[in-house]
């Protein structure tokens, strides 16, 4: 079972809702990105989610795109993402780590090299956004071949029959986009969420996280009693840029909030 | 497929949008819906004979098609070679065959429902053909412009402006195009119900380089009859300037057919290629994803989009459409470059010898027939696609030549 199935498996056995925070990395410098994982795990995150840096995230709001920005004017790429995930593991062999970003710079180093990295490295998991099923067939066999989960997003317009597809070649879990929009929009709908997990349980039996739109311990907690685990991103990234130089303590207080309120929800 | 099996054969894209490996639908789950409602519109309204006489109709009485071919006579005698000439889509209303996408897009828009069209721009020739388009049917307009290009083209601002557009500055990125085209997607994601996103050029997913092809392809199409009546044949070459591609595709596209005829893409060379300052991502790119398609990219060893370098804003884009990118792979297709030196040069040479004031895109393809020509026999005939005017350029050519208006 992989360390992703393995955790949310145990989450769900012990009452509890998974917490997946995000956070890009080499932001806002890539010396703080491995400590700031290591201080993830150690205020209650179950998975963590690792950007790539990319020059055109088109799906992220200005937030991430800010955090992208930063990360790339130290020549942040795909490899050294790798070798720092290779760093966490030396310490942490319990987390899983999911790496989350855009098709091009995994084509760049060649899907075939990125998943033996990848795997050699400890990553879990890969999200990659521009990749819808359809076009990823081969990407996604390939990484289920290398024991890593292919995650892919879901959206509040997808229809039926691409719930299906989304599930035949998800693995690990799907990542639900609460809204209509870019990550770190304002506006998160709980009861539209409500309404759209059942439906998806019902075609597709694996574990569904809800990001995009969660801002505080309300929605945090509001979403918990609905999902089975909470994604938390650009509220982080916020986080950060509102305290330099003590980043990772500042992170660790709001996170430690979260945590607290997901677990208010019985399950 | 190998290229000789070209003529009879040549059907793409795919019904997923991919012209070999190239093409496609790379875009997150959140636009996933909405690129399979605009497909499926696009597919049943291509068919519509109502809809098809609507969009000729227009083009006819508003845009002032079909648009003339002209022998640049002057100018092929000093060259003392091949006859060069111009289809000038120069003459369109809005003054580029851009008009020509905008109003079948704006038409499909008015049929799915949306009141709210939005476009990208970099030299802001789509943002005004839109613009034109959302004045001429109502329709609200939001163009996003990288705040680079904006202090470029103030001209073509303040015309989008006049026309009750909303011009948005974009600060992400290289604040330019491409910036400008994500941060559309992003608008559109957000209000995918009412919106109509109308892409500008042959790039994006499926089936934006599909339908903005076949909307541009009235200027081949039209070709293919004008070119007898003047020379009793077709062009031995069809040339036009390639940024995104989408006059390119225009007037290649019907003539993918004749094999007897070449079809030459000139890209921007910038300072050169070995400069590496350039926007020539088919002569110097390599392949990978962007804006939702596999295409040829300019990028660096980590898949990071490189900043480009042209003279001319319109072809000033790390990308290029994805059924370029199969055109030349198959070699039904060439594509050359040419520097900023050797298109203002041929922007002046028009200028002055046939009275034609080109746009600094359109001088790229102009530029590489002057080149060719010399070497070709008098009988010999190069087609160059004069996509758009000058007008806006004034002020780069101005600065260009040491002159401040």
């Amino acid at each position: 079972m992989s360390r992703i199935k393995a955790v949310l498996a145990a989450a769900r056995a012990g009452g509890r809702k998974a917490l997946i925070p995000y956070i890009c990395a080499g932001d806002p410098t890539p010396t703080i990105t491995v400590p700031l994982m290591h201080a993830l795990v150690a205020t209650g995150s179950d998975i963590i989610e690792v950007g790539v840096p990319f020059s055109d995230p088109m799906a992220d709001g200005p937030v991430i795109q800010r955090a992208s920005e930063r990360a790339l004017k130290f020549g942040m790429g795909l490899g050294v993402v790798l070798e720092m995930v290779a760093e966490f593991r030396k310490t942490n062999d319990a987390t899983p780590v999911v790496l989350m970003g855009y098709a091009n710079p995994i084509e760049r180093m060649g899907i075939d090299v990125f998943a033996a990295r990848a795997k050699a490295a400890g990553v879990d998991g890969v999200l990659v956004v521009d990749y819808p099923p359809e076009e990823c067939e081969a990407f996604a066999a390939l990484m289920k071949g290398n024991g890593l989960d292919p995650i892919f997003l879901l959206a509040p317009t997808s229809t039926d029959a691409r719930i299906d597809a989304v599930a035949r070649a998800a693995s690990g879990y799907i990542y639900y986009v609460s809204l209509k929009g870019v990550t770190g929009s304002a506006a998160l709908d709980t009861s539209e969420v409500a309404r759209r997990i059942p439906l998806i349980k019902s075609r597709a039996n694996i574990p569904v996280g809800v990001g995009f739109g969660i801002r505080d311990a309300a929605t945090a907690k509001a979403i918990a009693a609905i999902a089975d685990a909470v994604v938390i991103g650009s509220r982080i990234i916020e986080e950060m840029e509102r305290s330099p130089g003590a980043e990772i303590e500042n992170v660790k207080a709001f996170m430690a909030g979260i945590r607290a309120a997901i677990d208010e929800v019985a399950v | 497929m190998k290229p000789n099996d070209l003529p009879e054969t040549y059907n793409f894209p795919d019904a997923q949008g991919h012209f070999g490996p190239y093409g496609g639908i790379f875009v997150s789950e959140t636009l996933m819906h909405a690129l399979e409602e605009l497909k499926s519109a696009y597919e049943h309204y291509q068919k519509d004979p109502a809809f098809i006489a609507e969009f000729e109709s227009e083009l006819k009485h508003y845009v002032g098609r079909p648009s003339p071919v002209y022998h640049c006579k002057r100018l092929s005698d000093m060259l003392g070679g091949a006859q060069i000439y111009l289809k000038r889509e120069d003459l369109n209303h809005t003054g580029a065959h851009k008009v020509n996408n905008t109003m079948g897009q704006a038409l499909l828009a008015r049929r799915m429902g949306k009141p709210r069209v939005i476009a990208e721009t970099g030299a802001g020739q789509h943002g005004v053909a839109t613009a034109t388009m959302a004045a001429r049917f109502g329709l609200e307009c939001v163009v996003y412009m990288g705040s680079e290009d904006i202090k470029r083209q103030v001209q073509n601002v303040y015309r989008m402006k006049l026309l009750g557009a909303t011009v948005v500055p974009v600060e992400s990125g290289s604040k330019t195009l491409k910036d400008a085209l994500n941060e559309a997607m992003r608008d559109w994601v957000t209000n995918v119900e009412n919106t109509f996103y109308i892409i500008g050029t042959v790039a994006g997913p499926h089936p934006y380089p599909m339908m903005v092809r076949d909307f541009n392809s009235v200027v081949g199409k039209e070709c293919l009859w004008q070119m007898p009546e003047m020379i009793q044949r077709q062009p031995d070459a069809v040339l036009a300037c390639v940024g995104g591609g989408s006059n390119a595709m225009g007037i290649f596209y019907p003539y993918i057919p004749y094999p007897e005829v070449r079809l030459i893409g000139v890209e921007a060379g910038g300072s050169g290629i070995a400069s590496g300052k350039h926007a020539a991502s088919l002569s110097a790119g390599t392949p990978g994803v962007l804006h939702g398609n596999r295409t040829y990219l300019l990028q660096d060893e980590n898949g990071q989009i490189i900043e480009t370098h042209s003279i001319s804003a319109g072809l000033d884009y790390p990308g290029v459409g994805p059924e370029h990118a199969w055109l030349k792979d198959i070699g039904r297709a060439e594509y050359v470059a040419i520097n900023d030196d050797e298109a203002l040069a041929a922007f002046h040479k028009l200028c002055r010898i046939e009275g034609i004031i080109p746009a600094l895109e359109s001088s790229h393809a102009l530029a590489h027939a002057m080149k060719m020509a010399p070497a070709m026999g008098k009988d010999k005939v190069l087609l160059v696609n004069l996509s758009g005017r000058g007008d806006k350029d004034m002020h780069t050519v101005a600065e260009k030549s040491g002159l401040t208006l």
